[in-house]
């Protein structure tokens, strides 16, 4: 019996002096949510990682709303959201003592994608809204074939679901919208549906060496039914924002960053950070929100949202 | 003797603990969804929560808590997924437990059986990627994200558990009932439809209502290959978005104490009552028949 109570003891404590030991220095960092920034999250924490051993940050999707979420029930350290918090959920946040900083860790252009066969090559922006509205639908209604419009989306835990339907579509979306688990299914959905039509971020179109990716044809979009449309693959159009359907990704934390926290933000917005954002497919963030983040990573008083 | 006996009580009071446990369990279950359930009915109407089709709870304008659209939902898949499953697995069963050879036999039941390991995301995509598209060929639609897919799917899935079952049950009619059976002259189909079937009706009926249970409360393969649109299902060919579907999609994003989050339990409630009444029904039916023979 002695024999196999020293055995386990000894085993015990080594194993609890091991999990002290690491506890000691390694900080663990949760980053939940969006799940179109899970890919470029993924990628920045990996290469963070790997210049400091003392930090191990987990990603994890499930969409912005899952994150924001979890941010407010206070289950993540930061919260990826492709859209602004609601008002009810900074609310919310406030009652369980959780306040919001953002951050903005770079530019998402939304891509319209449509089957290769389709024969249209650009909507205007309100085209865009009746579709997703169910006001229009039929392919004929713009110039196709009689064929009924196969409308595709995010569920409503995704924020680009969100963004999409309060930027674009502005009123409910119709029922008929088949509600797709991920973004890669959308783009799976339309490589097959000759009648399809569906939303996607950018990056999942757009491969590292800026090439697109087949099986899907991306419309130019334009403003209104005079103006020019323009296509999100290229580059300029983003930056000048001549492309109408652009974003900015957050970063949600509990109050301003303090610690590794902060550091790996600081991370994100280096000239190296970005220099990511933009290998991943998406664009780095725009001036306007450049004296924003300053403020929330810099600044005594971080403000609660910036949008 | 005194050690003994206390063995005896021990053991006697393990077994009963482990038995109770489960017991509990469902109790805790039902108890914590109806608890939280209940709790969505001080903003929701009842009649708006049964009779209205129209489910948006993160409603770009005012929220609605209609379940009809995913009830039927619901009931189509798994009607579909029966009407499938039943006279297939039914027949194999009465295959493998009748007809088949022994050796046969050795080989198709593990295979049978290995049905049941696949994980249902695996079977979600193998919807999504051919299943779907062979739909769409088939029948001229668009695509094929419908009501169909989805029933095709479940179908597969409560296979494994429909054979085993019926099997069993088959196999457990005494030989003697198909002894007397080929005395009286009948031939081998006879005895099987009028002889062998209804005695085991019992564990068919079981192994059915086992099968659909499975169907109901399945959620990954659904939610991955029958389009989740929230309109009424006007048939098969239509996306569907059923109640575990919306249960899986909504409750990650949903904040917890408000009124989408309690409605999202009372209508896991709803489900768990529909098992109930199921299974319920289910015993009754199967008892009927049992007094019968």
């Amino acid at each position: 019996m002695s024999k196999y109570t020293h055995f386990i003891l000894i085993s015990w404590a080594i194993f609890a002096f091991s999990c002290n030991s690491n506890h000691r220095h390694v900080e663990n960092l949760m980053i939940k949510g969006s799940d179109t920034e899970v890919n470029l999250a993924l990628t920045l924490a990996e290469t963070y990682m790997a210049t400091d051993p003392n930090i191990s940050i987990a990603v994890t999707g499930g969409g912005s709303g899952a994150g924001i979420a979890a941010l407010i029930n206070g289950k993540t350290s930061i919260a990826n959201a492709s859209r602004p918090m609601k008002a009810e959920e900074i609310d919310l946040a406030h009652l369980q003592g959780v306040n919001p900083v953002a951050t903005v860790l770079g530019m998402d252009a939304i891509a319209i994608v449509v089957h290769p066969q389709c024969p249209i090559q650009n909507l205007s922006l309100q085209q865009l809204g009746a579709i997703y509205r169910g006001d229009i639908q039929n392919w004929k209604d713009l110039g196709g074939a009689d064929e009924a419009i196969s409308l595709y989306g995010r569920q409503s835990n995704s924020g680009t679901f969100v963004y999409f339907r309060d930027s674009i579509v502005r009123a409910e979306y119709s029922t008929q919208v088949k509600q797709m688990n991920g973004t890669a299914q959308i783009v799976e959905a339309i490589k097959h549906d000759v009648q399809g039509i569906g939303y996607v971020g950018i990056g999942y179109i757009l491969d590292k060496n800026g090439a697109q990716s087949k099986g899907v044809k991306v419309l130019a979009i334009s403003r209104s039914a005079q103006s020019t449309a323009y296509m999100p693959t290229e580059l300029k159009n983003i930056d000048s924002g001549l492309y109408p359907i652009v974003r900015p990704l957050f970063q949600y934390t509990n109050g301003k960053p303090t610690g590794r926290l902060q550091l790996y933000l600081k991370y994100c917005l280096s000239p190296e950070g970005q220099a990511l954002v933009k290998q991943n497919g998406y664009f780095p963030v725009s001036e306007i929100y450049w004296q924003q983040n300053e403020q929330a990573l810099n600044r005594k008083h971080a403000k609660a949202t910036l949008h | 003797m005194q050690k003994r006996h206390f063995i005896d009580i021990a053991i006697k009071w393990l077994f009963f603990g482990a038995a109770a446990t489960s017991v509990m369990v469902l109790l805790g279950i039902f108890g914590m969804l109806l608890f939280n359930g209940v709790k969505a009915f001080a903003h929701i109407s009842l009649a708006e929560f049964f009779f209205s089709s129209n489910w948006n709870p993160s409603a770009y304008g005012k929220p609605s808590y209609g379940i009809l659209a995913m009830l039927t939902s619901t009931f189509l898949v798994t009607l579909g997924a029966m009407l499938l499953a039943v006279p297939l697995g039914v027949g194999a069963a009465t295959y493998l437990a009748q007809v088949a050879t022994e050796k046969t036999r050795l080989i198709l039941k593990p295979v049978i059986e290995l049905l049941a390991a696949i994980p249902s995301v695996v079977v979600g995509f193998i919807g999504i990627v051919m299943v779907g598209p062979f739909i769409a060929r088939v029948f001229g639609l668009s695509n094929g994200l419908t009501a169909l897919n989805g029933a095709i799917l479940l179908a597969v899935m409560s296979l494994p558990t429909i054979i085993t079952v019926a099997e069993d049950a088959i196999r457990s009619v005494p030989n003697s009932f198909k002894e007397a059976s080929y005395s009286l002259g009948a031939n081998q189909w006879t005895t099987l439809i009028k002889v062998v079937l209804p005695a085991a009706y019992s564990g068919i009926i079981a192994a059915i209502i086992l099968g659909m249970g499975r169907a109901i409360g399945e959620t990954m393969t659904v939610l991955m290959a029958t389009g989740n649109a929230l309109a009424m299902p006007r048939g098969f060919f239509d996306p569907v978005r059923t109640m575990t579907a919306t249960i899986a999609i909504e409750l990650g994003e949903v904040p917890y104490g408000t009124t989408h989050y309690y409605s999202l339990f009372a209508v896991g409630a709803l489900l768990f009552l529909i098992s109930l009444v199921v299974n319920l029904l289910a015993e009754n039916l199967a008892g009927r028949y049992r007094y019968k023979l």
